[in-house]
């Protein structure tokens, strides 16, 4: 392609934005609020995903150990454990530790389990993690079967519990975001096929005196791409703003256990990014999908 | 030249346009196509440049089989076919030169010569003073003459025309067959469709007449033939 040619494309395309006038609102309009929505729902997503994998990671399996067991029941338990493939980590607590971090978990009040310092009724522990959190149940059940496990304890009830809400929630997110991706790309789709339609005798001639098709098609492309993009401007700046205040505003003051905002600084430009290219992509897509039925010979 | 052997058409709505149509059209020739309206006069005419298929039959254009053509060559095809409509067919948001341009630019030709070719072409036609004109700021008359101008600008070697006068008053109408003699002259190919007694009973040339999808009659300084 000359270069001449592809300057007139660029041209052409800027300049039936603006021929297009309300026509080119419409769709920029149309890309702007489904990408606001999208926008919101990715940090959403993203954050709750991150804070469910936070939530995941914290689940861990206490294995107290009989208080029979010797040190070589211990060894072997240990290495019993260790061989079960789920298992990504194992540490040892002594039943002194464990008292310390009872002491330490009850704050102030702990200090009245110094008692127990003279003669200790807790367990020593293994305590276990899984590589992927949704294994700890089976692994649990595992070891809760071996020689001198006196109790494992991970959380019964709530840990299922967590892991079926989680799962509900993203697949509710994933779905919302792919219905309101589709509703977008064809409201976009349709603008743009009335701006078409009104340039249908700018096709018909530009077939008639000779045309090739791949022509035709460019200055829609870079239509359909500017409409995608101008539209991607308005909610990548929204988001951005918003989240930074939010950001700024409650991350110090949070204080719930495991719950922690995504930091603005990779965060945000990776949502950017991915809110200018599904605007681009809806866009051209939306673009090629009219031009086409103009096109046939 | 093009030539038609046995040409059949038959639309999906089972309409017969055509109906074994052959004929020979050489180089240089200027040829009236007549009849009735629904004779098959748009439908032979679109055959040419392959705006529409044959059901059967063969079409040469240039020696180009036109039923092998590949739907990707037909804009090849029409870069040596000019046409003209009855009604101009311009947009109507360019101005005069840009619409003459339009074809040139479409088949990637350099600004330099777009530029030259254009201005050539419209002083041909007598429009070189209103080349920033838009469309509606002209007559009828002037508007064909754009259009006119813009099927002749990269010197095809056939010009087709549907009825080009069908628009225009009878004065009009007289300059507009004066350019096309003047085109013919230079050596182009003219087909063009008509209903335009008084023309083709002036300006004598080869008359092919059509009814029912057949070519009733073709002759060399033909007449209309026909009671308007």
């Amino acid at each position: 392609m000359r270069l001449s040619t592809l300057q007139r494309h660029m041209r052409e395309s800027v300049k039936s934005l603006g021929r297009n006038g309300w026509m080119t609102f419409a769709s920029i309009s149309a890309v702007t609020v489904t990408l606001l929505l999208v926008g919101v729902f990715l940090v959403v997503m993203f954050n709750m995903n991150h804070f469910a994998k936070k939530i995941e990671n914290d689940v861990e399996i206490r294995v107290h150990i009989d208080v029979t067991a010797n040190n070589q029941d211990k060894q072997a338990l240990r290495a019993k454990i260790e061989k079960i493939p789920q298992v990504k980590e194992i540490r040892y607590s002594s039943k002194d530790e464990e008292l310390k971090r009872l002491i330490k978990s009850f704050g102030e009040e702990g200090s009245s389990f110094r008692l127990f310092e003279q003669d200790n009724p807790l367990s020593d522990v293994y305590v276990v993690k899984t590589a992927n959190p949704v294994d700890t149940i089976k692994a649990a059940k595992k070891i809760e079967k071996f020689p001198f496990v006196h109790k494992v304890n991970y959380g019964q009830g709530q840990v299922e519990k967590l892991f079926s809400t989680l799962k509900i929630a993203r697949n509710i997110g994933l779905v919302l975001i792919i219905g309101l991706l589709f509703t977008a790309m064809f409201l976009i789709s349709n603008t743009i096929k009335i701006t078409i339609f009104a340039r249908r005798r700018e096709i018909e001639i530009m077939r008639l005196v000779g045309a090739t098709n791949g022509f035709i098609r460019w200055p829609f492309f870079l239509e359909g791409l500017w409409l995608g993009v101008i539209g991607a401007i308005f909610p990548i700046a929204a988001v951005s703003v918003v989240y930074y205040n939010i950001y700024k505003f409650f991350e110090p003051k949070i204080t719930i256990p495991f719950f922690e905002l995504l930091p603005f600084n990779p965060f945000m430009w990776q949502i950017s990014l991915l809110l200018l290219l599904i605007g681009a992509c809806i866009g051209v897509w939306g673009s090629m999908m009219s031009v086409r039925k103009f096109l046939k010979i | 030249m093009i030539e038609m052997q046995n040409v059949y058409k038959t639309y999906p709505n089972g309409v017969v346009a055509l109906n074994d149509v052959s004929v020979r059209i050489k180089q240089g020739e200027f040829v009236y196509v007549v009849g009735p309206s629904g004779a098959g006069k748009s439908t032979f005419i679109k055959m040419m440049y392959r705006e529409e298929k044959p059901t059967s039959g063969t079409i040469m254009v240039h020696g180009v089989n036109l039923e092998k053509l590949k739907d990707s060559k037909v804009p090849l095809l029409r870069r040596n076919i000019g046409v003209v409509f009855q009604d101009f067919k311009l947009l109507p948001k360019l101005t005069v030169y840009e619409n003459v341009a339009f074809a040139l630019e479409v088949i990637e030709e350099s600004p330099k010569v777009i530029r030259q070719k254009v201005m050539e072409v419209l002083e041909l036609v007598g429009l070189k003073h209103k080349v920033r004109s838009y469309p509606s700021e002209l007559s009828g008359g002037e508007q064909q003459r754009v259009s006119i101008a813009r099927s002749i600008v990269n010197s095809p070697k056939i010009v087709i025309a549907d009825e080009p006068t069908g628009n225009l008053d009878p004065e009009t109408s007289w300059g507009i067959m004066e350019l096309f003699e003047k085109i013919n002259s230079r050596g182009t190919t003219i087909v063009m469709a008509t209903h335009n007694r008084e023309i083709v009973n002036t300006i004598r040339r080869r008359v092919i007449a059509m009814e029912n999808g057949k070519i009733v009659r073709d002759e060399a300084k033909g007449e209309y033939g026909y009671e308007a």
